[in-house]
Protein backbone atom coordinates (compact mmCIF):
# COMPACT_ATOMS: atom_id res chain seq x y z
CA UNK A 1 0.00 0.00 0.00
CA UNK A 2 2.97 2.26 -0.31
CA UNK A 3 3.98 4.64 -3.03
CA UNK A 4 7.02 3.38 -4.88
CA UNK A 5 8.76 3.54 -8.25
CA UNK A 6 5.69 2.00 -9.90
CA UNK A 7 4.41 5.57 -9.89
CA UNK A 8 7.15 6.63 -12.27
CA UNK A 9 6.61 3.65 -14.52
CA UNK A 10 2.92 4.36 -14.66
CA UNK A 11 3.51 8.03 -15.46
CA UNK A 12 5.76 7.09 -18.36
CA UNK A 13 3.18 4.61 -19.67
CA UNK A 14 0.48 7.24 -19.34
CA UNK A 15 2.53 9.83 -21.18
CA UNK A 16 3.23 7.37 -23.99
CA UNK A 17 -0.44 6.45 -24.29
CA UNK A 18 -1.53 10.08 -24.38
CA UNK A 19 1.11 10.92 -26.97
CA UNK A 20 0.09 7.98 -29.15
CA UNK A 21 -3.59 8.83 -28.89
CA UNK A 22 -2.94 12.45 -29.73
CA UNK A 23 -0.72 11.63 -32.66
CA UNK A 24 -2.25 8.58 -34.32
CA UNK A 25 -5.71 7.93 -32.96
CA UNK A 26 -7.62 11.11 -32.36
CA UNK A 27 -6.95 13.02 -35.61
CA UNK A 28 -7.99 10.37 -38.18
CA UNK A 29 -11.10 9.33 -36.28
CA UNK A 30 -12.14 12.87 -35.54
CA UNK A 31 -11.51 13.96 -39.11
CA UNK A 32 -13.57 11.13 -40.50
CA UNK A 33 -16.37 12.14 -38.14
CA UNK A 34 -16.20 15.76 -39.26
CA UNK A 35 -16.03 14.75 -42.88
CA UNK A 36 -19.06 12.54 -42.54
CA UNK A 37 -20.91 15.35 -40.81
CA UNK A 38 -20.10 17.62 -43.71
CA UNK A 39 -21.10 14.96 -46.22
CA UNK A 40 -24.44 14.48 -44.55
CA UNK A 41 -25.04 18.21 -44.38
CA UNK A 42 -24.15 18.53 -48.06
CA UNK A 43 -26.43 15.65 -48.91
CA UNK A 44 -29.31 17.20 -47.04
CA UNK A 45 -28.73 20.54 -48.74
CA UNK A 46 -28.61 18.83 -52.13
CA UNK A 47 -31.82 16.98 -51.37
CA UNK A 48 -33.52 20.22 -50.41
CA UNK A 49 -32.28 21.88 -53.56
CA UNK A 50 -33.49 18.96 -55.64
CA UNK A 51 -36.91 19.21 -54.09
CA UNK A 52 -37.05 22.90 -54.78
CA UNK A 53 -36.06 22.29 -58.37
CA UNK A 54 -38.69 19.62 -58.65
CA UNK A 55 -41.31 22.09 -57.41
CA UNK A 56 -40.16 24.62 -59.97
CA UNK A 57 -40.29 22.02 -62.74
CA UNK A 58 -43.75 20.98 -61.64
CA UNK A 59 -44.92 24.57 -61.77
CA UNK A 60 -43.37 25.00 -65.19
CA UNK A 61 -44.96 21.79 -66.42
CA UNK A 62 -48.40 22.91 -65.28
CA UNK A 63 -47.85 26.21 -67.05
CA UNK A 64 -46.84 24.49 -70.26
CA UNK A 65 -49.77 22.11 -70.01
CA UNK A 66 -52.20 24.96 -69.51
CA UNK A 67 -50.76 26.80 -72.46
CA UNK A 68 -50.98 23.70 -74.61
CA UNK A 69 -54.61 23.22 -73.62
CA UNK A 70 -55.39 26.80 -74.50
CA UNK A 71 -53.63 26.46 -77.79
CA UNK A 72 -55.41 23.25 -78.66
CA UNK A 73 -58.83 24.66 -77.84
CA UNK A 74 -57.99 27.66 -79.95
CA UNK A 75 -57.02 25.39 -82.80
CA UNK A 76 -60.22 23.40 -82.41
CA UNK A 77 -62.27 26.59 -82.45
CA UNK A 78 -60.50 27.81 -85.52
CA UNK A 79 -61.03 24.49 -87.27
CA UNK A 80 -64.69 24.51 -86.39
CA UNK A 81 -65.07 28.00 -87.70
CA UNK A 82 -63.26 27.09 -90.86
CA UNK A 83 -65.42 24.01 -91.29
CA UNK A 84 -68.61 25.98 -91.02
CA UNK A 85 -67.19 28.47 -93.44
CA UNK A 86 -66.39 25.71 -95.88
CA UNK A 87 -69.83 24.21 -95.47
CA UNK A 88 -71.44 27.58 -96.04
CA UNK A 89 -69.31 28.20 -99.06
CA UNK A 90 -70.06 24.81 -100.57
CA UNK A 91 -73.76 25.36 -99.91
CA UNK A 92 -73.53 28.61 -101.80
CA UNK A 93 -71.70 27.10 -104.73
CA UNK A 94 -74.11 24.19 -104.81
CA UNK A 95 -77.04 26.54 -104.90
CA UNK A 96 -75.48 28.59 -107.65
CA UNK A 97 -74.67 25.48 -109.61
CA UNK A 98 -78.19 24.24 -109.19
CA UNK A 99 -79.61 27.56 -110.38
CA UNK A 100 -77.30 27.49 -113.35
CA UNK A 101 -78.30 23.92 -114.20
CA UNK A 102 -81.95 24.88 -113.96
CA UNK A 103 -81.36 27.83 -116.26
CA UNK A 104 -79.53 25.65 -118.77
CA UNK A 105 -82.28 23.06 -118.64
CA UNK A 106 -84.90 25.72 -119.09
CA UNK A 107 -83.08 27.10 -122.12
CA UNK A 108 -82.76 23.64 -123.57
CA UNK A 109 -86.41 22.97 -123.00
CA UNK A 110 -87.26 26.27 -124.68
CA UNK A 111 -85.04 25.38 -127.62
CA UNK A 112 -86.55 21.96 -127.97
CA UNK A 113 -89.98 23.48 -127.74
CA UNK A 114 -89.12 25.87 -130.55
CA UNK A 115 -87.77 23.02 -132.63
CA UNK A 116 -90.86 20.99 -132.00
CA UNK A 117 -93.01 23.93 -132.87
CA UNK A 118 -91.07 24.42 -136.10
CA UNK A 119 -91.38 20.74 -136.93
CA UNK A 120 -95.10 20.74 -136.23
CA UNK A 121 -95.60 23.86 -138.26
CA UNK A 122 -93.79 22.33 -141.21
CA UNK A 123 -95.82 19.16 -140.94
CA UNK A 124 -99.07 21.09 -140.70
CA UNK A 125 -98.05 23.10 -143.72
CA UNK A 126 -97.22 19.95 -145.63
CA UNK A 127 -100.49 18.37 -144.54
CA UNK A 128 -102.42 21.46 -145.51
CA UNK A 129 -100.59 21.55 -148.78
CA UNK A 130 -101.27 17.94 -149.45
CA UNK A 131 -104.92 18.40 -148.57
CA UNK A 132 -105.16 21.44 -150.71
CA UNK A 133 -103.31 19.57 -153.39
CA UNK A 134 -105.76 16.72 -153.29
CA UNK A 135 -108.71 19.10 -153.31
CA UNK A 136 -107.30 21.16 -156.05
CA UNK A 137 -105.74 18.39 -158.10
CA UNK A 138 -109.01 17.76 -159.69
CA UNK A 139 -109.75 21.34 -160.51
CA UNK A 140 -106.51 23.16 -160.67
CA UNK A 141 -103.82 22.68 -163.12
CA UNK A 142 -100.62 22.32 -161.30
CA UNK A 143 -98.64 24.18 -163.79
CA UNK A 144 -101.16 27.05 -164.09
CA UNK A 145 -101.24 27.82 -160.47
CA UNK A 146 -97.63 27.19 -159.68
CA UNK A 147 -97.08 30.73 -158.56
CA UNK A 148 -99.91 30.73 -156.06
CA UNK A 149 -98.86 27.36 -154.66
CA UNK A 150 -95.29 28.29 -154.05
CA UNK A 151 -96.44 31.58 -152.50
CA UNK A 152 -98.65 29.73 -150.01
CA UNK A 153 -95.93 27.21 -149.36
CA UNK A 154 -93.58 30.00 -148.57
CA UNK A 155 -96.04 31.63 -146.28
CA UNK A 156 -96.58 28.40 -144.38
CA UNK A 157 -92.88 27.47 -144.22
CA UNK B 1 0.90 -23.09 -3.25
CA UNK B 2 0.30 -19.58 -2.06
CA UNK B 3 -3.44 -19.82 -1.54
CA UNK B 4 -2.94 -22.85 0.63
CA UNK B 5 -0.33 -21.07 2.68
CA UNK B 6 -2.75 -18.26 3.41
CA UNK B 7 -5.72 -20.54 3.75
CA UNK B 8 -4.19 -21.62 7.01
CA UNK B 9 -4.40 -18.03 8.25
CA UNK B 10 -8.14 -17.91 7.59
CA UNK B 11 -10.20 -15.14 6.03
CA UNK B 12 -7.80 -12.31 6.90
CA UNK B 13 -4.97 -14.11 5.23
CA UNK B 14 -7.07 -14.69 2.11
CA UNK B 15 -7.95 -11.00 1.88
CA UNK B 16 -4.44 -9.78 2.51
CA UNK B 17 -3.11 -12.20 -0.04
CA UNK B 18 -5.50 -10.89 -2.68
CA UNK B 19 -4.57 -7.31 -2.01
CA UNK B 20 -0.80 -7.78 -1.94
CA UNK B 21 0.93 -6.75 -5.14
CA UNK B 22 3.65 -8.69 -6.88
CA UNK B 23 6.70 -6.64 -6.02
CA UNK B 24 10.36 -6.65 -6.88
CA UNK B 25 12.93 -4.47 -5.19
CA UNK B 26 12.99 -2.76 -1.84
CA UNK B 27 11.79 0.55 -0.42
CA UNK B 28 10.88 3.31 -2.82
CA UNK B 29 12.54 1.66 -5.77
CA UNK B 30 10.31 -1.36 -5.53
CA UNK B 31 8.15 -2.02 -8.59
CA UNK B 32 4.65 -3.44 -8.56
CA UNK B 33 5.04 -5.74 -11.52
CA UNK B 34 1.37 -6.72 -11.68
CA UNK B 35 0.20 -3.10 -11.84
CA UNK B 36 2.77 -2.25 -14.48
CA UNK B 37 2.01 -5.36 -16.50
CA UNK B 38 -1.76 -5.18 -16.47
CA UNK B 39 -1.96 -1.45 -17.06
CA UNK B 40 0.48 -1.75 -19.94
CA UNK B 41 -1.47 -4.64 -21.46
CA UNK B 42 -4.75 -2.76 -21.07
CA UNK B 43 -3.19 0.40 -22.49
CA UNK B 44 -1.94 -1.69 -25.40
CA UNK B 45 -5.43 -3.10 -25.88
CA UNK B 46 -6.91 0.40 -25.96
CA UNK B 47 -4.29 1.70 -28.39
CA UNK B 48 -4.57 -1.39 -30.60
CA UNK B 49 -8.33 -1.18 -30.85
CA UNK B 50 -8.42 2.50 -31.62
CA UNK B 51 -5.49 2.31 -34.01
CA UNK B 52 -7.36 -0.38 -35.90
CA UNK B 53 -10.38 1.89 -36.09
CA UNK B 54 -8.26 4.89 -37.06
CA UNK B 55 -6.48 3.01 -39.84
CA UNK B 56 -9.75 1.98 -41.39
CA UNK B 57 -11.47 5.29 -40.69
CA UNK B 58 -13.63 6.44 -43.54
CA UNK B 59 -16.16 9.20 -43.94
CA UNK B 60 -18.45 6.70 -45.64
CA UNK B 61 -20.44 4.03 -43.88
CA UNK B 62 -18.43 3.05 -40.77
CA UNK B 63 -17.79 -0.53 -39.76
CA UNK B 64 -18.54 -1.98 -36.35
CA UNK B 65 -15.13 -1.13 -34.86
CA UNK B 66 -15.12 2.38 -36.27
CA UNK B 67 -18.67 2.92 -35.12
CA UNK B 68 -17.79 2.05 -31.56
CA UNK B 69 -14.60 4.13 -31.62
CA UNK B 70 -16.48 7.08 -33.07
CA UNK B 71 -19.17 6.77 -30.44
CA UNK B 72 -16.50 7.16 -27.75
CA UNK B 73 -14.74 9.94 -29.64
CA UNK B 74 -17.97 11.86 -30.03
CA UNK B 75 -18.88 11.31 -26.39
CA UNK B 76 -15.49 12.57 -25.19
CA UNK B 77 -15.57 15.43 -27.65
CA UNK B 78 -18.96 16.56 -26.34
CA UNK B 79 -17.67 16.48 -22.78
CA UNK B 80 -14.65 18.55 -23.78
CA UNK B 81 -16.79 21.05 -25.67
CA UNK B 82 -19.13 21.36 -22.70
CA UNK B 83 -16.53 22.22 -20.09
CA UNK B 84 -13.46 23.40 -21.95
CA UNK B 85 -13.63 26.59 -23.98
CA UNK B 86 -10.02 27.20 -24.93
CA UNK B 87 -8.23 25.77 -27.92
CA UNK B 88 -5.97 22.87 -27.12
CA UNK B 89 -5.02 19.87 -29.22
CA UNK B 90 -4.10 17.83 -26.17
CA UNK B 91 -7.23 17.92 -24.03
CA UNK B 92 -9.53 15.71 -26.06
CA UNK B 93 -7.04 12.87 -26.73
CA UNK B 94 -5.96 13.10 -23.09
CA UNK B 95 -9.56 12.78 -21.95
CA UNK B 96 -10.15 9.83 -24.28
CA UNK B 97 -7.04 8.07 -23.03
CA UNK B 98 -7.99 8.63 -19.40
CA UNK B 99 -11.54 7.44 -19.89
CA UNK B 100 -10.65 4.28 -21.77
CA UNK B 101 -7.61 3.39 -19.73
CA UNK B 102 -9.29 3.89 -16.38
CA UNK B 103 -12.34 2.02 -17.60
CA UNK B 104 -10.20 -0.94 -18.64
CA UNK B 105 -8.35 -0.86 -15.32
CA UNK B 106 -11.63 -0.91 -13.47
CA UNK B 107 -13.01 -3.58 -15.75
CA UNK B 108 -10.42 -6.02 -14.41
CA UNK B 109 -12.48 -5.85 -11.23
CA UNK B 110 -15.27 -7.81 -12.92
CA UNK B 111 -13.12 -10.89 -13.44
CA UNK B 112 -13.78 -13.44 -10.71
CA UNK B 113 -11.33 -12.60 -7.92
CA UNK B 114 -9.61 -15.97 -7.88
CA UNK B 115 -9.23 -16.73 -11.58
CA UNK B 116 -6.19 -14.70 -12.56
CA UNK B 117 -4.32 -15.27 -9.25
CA UNK B 118 -4.97 -18.98 -9.74
CA UNK B 119 -3.51 -18.86 -13.25
CA UNK B 120 -0.61 -16.88 -11.79
CA UNK B 121 -0.01 -19.40 -9.02
CA UNK B 122 0.03 -22.19 -11.58
CA UNK B 123 2.83 -20.29 -13.33
CA UNK B 124 4.63 -19.87 -10.02
CA UNK B 125 3.63 -16.29 -9.32
CA UNK B 126 2.84 -15.98 -5.65
CA UNK B 127 1.00 -12.66 -5.50
CA UNK B 128 -1.14 -11.13 -8.20
CA UNK B 129 -3.34 -8.06 -7.87
CA UNK B 130 -5.04 -7.69 -11.23
CA UNK B 131 -6.90 -4.38 -10.88
CA UNK B 132 -4.43 -1.53 -11.49
CA UNK B 133 -6.78 1.06 -10.01
CA UNK B 134 -6.56 -0.68 -6.62
CA UNK B 135 -2.91 0.40 -6.63
CA UNK B 136 -2.33 3.93 -5.36
CA UNK B 137 0.71 4.16 -7.63
CA UNK B 138 -1.44 3.84 -10.72
CA UNK B 139 -4.09 6.36 -9.70
CA UNK B 140 -1.52 8.82 -8.37
CA UNK B 141 0.61 8.47 -11.49
CA UNK B 142 -2.32 9.58 -13.55
CA UNK B 143 -3.49 12.36 -11.25
CA UNK B 144 0.04 13.74 -10.81
CA UNK B 145 0.47 13.77 -14.57
CA UNK B 146 -2.77 15.73 -14.82
CA UNK B 147 -1.57 18.02 -12.03
CA UNK B 148 1.65 18.71 -13.93
CA UNK B 149 -0.42 19.61 -16.99
CA UNK B 150 -2.57 21.94 -14.87
CA UNK B 151 0.49 23.78 -13.59
CA UNK B 152 2.08 23.80 -17.05
CA UNK B 153 -0.95 25.29 -18.75
CA UNK B 154 -1.64 27.73 -15.90
CA UNK B 155 1.84 29.17 -16.36
CA UNK B 156 1.71 28.97 -20.14
CA UNK B 157 -1.64 30.73 -20.52
CA UNK B 158 -1.50 33.22 -17.64
CA UNK B 159 2.26 33.72 -17.59
CA UNK B 160 4.36 33.05 -14.49
CA UNK B 161 3.42 36.40 -12.98
CA UNK B 162 -0.25 36.01 -13.83
CA UNK B 163 -0.35 32.60 -12.20
CA UNK B 164 1.50 33.89 -9.13
CA UNK B 165 -0.90 36.82 -8.91
CA UNK B 166 -3.84 34.45 -9.03
CA UNK B 167 -2.32 32.40 -6.23
CA UNK B 168 -1.63 35.42 -4.07
CA UNK B 169 -4.43 37.92 -4.67
CA UNK B 170 -7.49 35.74 -5.07
CA UNK B 171 -10.08 35.37 -3.79
CA UNK B 172 -9.77 38.03 -1.07
CA UNK B 173 -7.50 40.71 -2.53
CA UNK B 174 -3.90 41.72 -1.74
CA UNK B 175 -4.49 42.51 1.97
CA UNK B 176 -5.02 38.87 2.82
CA UNK B 177 -2.10 37.57 0.77
CA UNK B 178 -0.86 34.73 3.04
CA UNK B 179 -4.37 33.51 3.56
CA UNK B 180 -5.04 33.60 -0.20
CA UNK B 181 -1.85 31.73 -0.91
CA UNK B 182 -2.64 29.03 1.62
CA UNK B 183 -6.18 28.64 0.31
CA UNK B 184 -5.04 28.43 -3.31
CA UNK B 185 -2.26 25.97 -2.57
CA UNK B 186 -4.63 23.70 -0.72
CA UNK B 187 -7.10 24.02 -3.57
CA UNK B 188 -4.51 23.12 -6.18
CA UNK B 189 -2.97 20.24 -4.25
CA UNK B 190 -6.37 18.87 -3.38
CA UNK B 191 -7.03 18.31 -7.07
CA UNK B 192 -4.60 15.44 -7.75
CA UNK B 193 -5.12 13.94 -4.32
CA UNK B 194 -8.90 13.85 -4.63
CA UNK B 195 -8.67 12.51 -8.17
CA UNK B 196 -6.37 9.67 -7.19
CA UNK B 197 -8.00 8.78 -3.89
CA UNK B 198 -11.54 8.81 -5.29
CA UNK B 199 -10.70 6.29 -7.98
CA UNK B 200 -8.53 4.20 -5.68
CA UNK B 201 -11.06 4.18 -2.85
CA UNK B 202 -13.98 3.16 -5.00
CA UNK B 203 -12.19 0.35 -6.73
CA UNK B 204 -10.36 -0.88 -3.64
CA UNK B 205 -13.61 -1.07 -1.73
CA UNK B 206 -15.35 -2.74 -4.64
CA UNK B 207 -12.63 -5.33 -4.94
CA UNK B 208 -12.69 -5.90 -1.20
CA UNK B 209 -16.39 -6.64 -1.31
CA UNK B 210 -15.87 -9.11 -4.15
CA UNK B 211 -13.22 -10.83 -2.03
CA UNK B 212 -15.53 -10.91 0.98
CA UNK B 213 -18.30 -12.42 -1.12
CA UNK B 214 -15.81 -15.00 -2.36
CA UNK B 215 -15.26 -16.05 1.25
CA UNK B 216 -18.92 -17.01 1.69
CA UNK B 217 -20.27 -20.53 0.98
CA UNK B 218 -20.60 -21.18 -2.74
CA UNK B 219 -24.44 -21.30 -2.74
CA UNK B 220 -24.68 -17.75 -1.35
CA UNK B 221 -22.01 -16.23 -3.57
CA UNK B 222 -24.06 -15.83 -6.80
CA UNK B 223 -26.92 -14.12 -4.95
CA UNK B 224 -24.55 -11.42 -3.73
CA UNK B 225 -21.86 -11.21 -6.37
CA UNK B 226 -24.30 -11.03 -9.28
CA UNK B 227 -26.07 -7.84 -8.14
CA UNK B 228 -22.79 -6.38 -6.94
CA UNK B 229 -21.20 -7.04 -10.33
CA UNK B 230 -24.15 -5.41 -12.10
CA UNK B 231 -23.86 -2.44 -9.79
CA UNK B 232 -20.14 -2.40 -10.39
CA UNK B 233 -20.61 -2.00 -14.14
CA UNK B 234 -22.12 1.37 -13.26
CA UNK B 235 -19.36 2.20 -10.77
CA UNK B 236 -16.43 1.45 -13.05
CA UNK B 237 -17.90 3.51 -15.87
CA UNK B 238 -18.84 6.31 -13.54
CA UNK B 239 -15.37 6.46 -11.97
CA UNK B 240 -13.71 6.55 -15.38
CA UNK B 241 -16.14 9.25 -16.43
CA UNK B 242 -15.56 11.33 -13.28
CA UNK B 243 -11.79 11.16 -13.67
CA UNK B 244 -12.10 12.29 -17.26
CA UNK B 245 -14.58 15.11 -16.65
CA UNK B 246 -12.65 16.49 -13.67
CA UNK B 247 -9.45 16.46 -15.71
CA UNK B 248 -11.19 18.46 -18.42
CA UNK B 249 -12.67 20.87 -15.88
CA UNK B 250 -9.35 21.40 -14.10
CA UNK B 251 -7.52 22.02 -17.36
CA UNK B 252 -10.32 24.33 -18.43
CA UNK B 253 -9.82 26.33 -15.23
CA UNK B 254 -6.09 26.46 -15.94
CA UNK B 255 -6.91 28.02 -19.31
CA UNK B 256 -9.19 30.71 -17.93
CA UNK B 257 -7.47 34.04 -17.59
CA UNK B 258 -8.93 36.29 -14.95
Amino acid sequence: MSINATLIGQMITFALLVWFTMKYIWPPLFDSLEERKKKIADGLAAAEKGQEQMHLAEKKATGVLKQAKEQSSEIVNLAQKRATEIVEASKDTAKKEGDRLILVAKAQIEQEKQQAKEGLRKEVAALALRAAEQILSAEIDKTKHQDILSKISNQLG
Amino acid sequence: MATEVHAAEGATGYIIHHLTPLTVGEGFWALNLDTLFFSAVLGGLFVWFFKMAADKATAGVPGLVQNFAEMLIEFVDNQVKDSFHGKNELIAPLALTIFCWVFLWNFMDLFPVDILPLVGSLMGIEYLRVVPSTDLNATFAMSISVFCLIIFYSIKIKGPWGFAKELMFQPFGPWLLPFNLLLKLVEEIAKPISLALRLFGNLYAGELIFILIALLPWYIQPVLSFPWAIFHILIITLQAFIFMVLTIVYLGMAHEDH
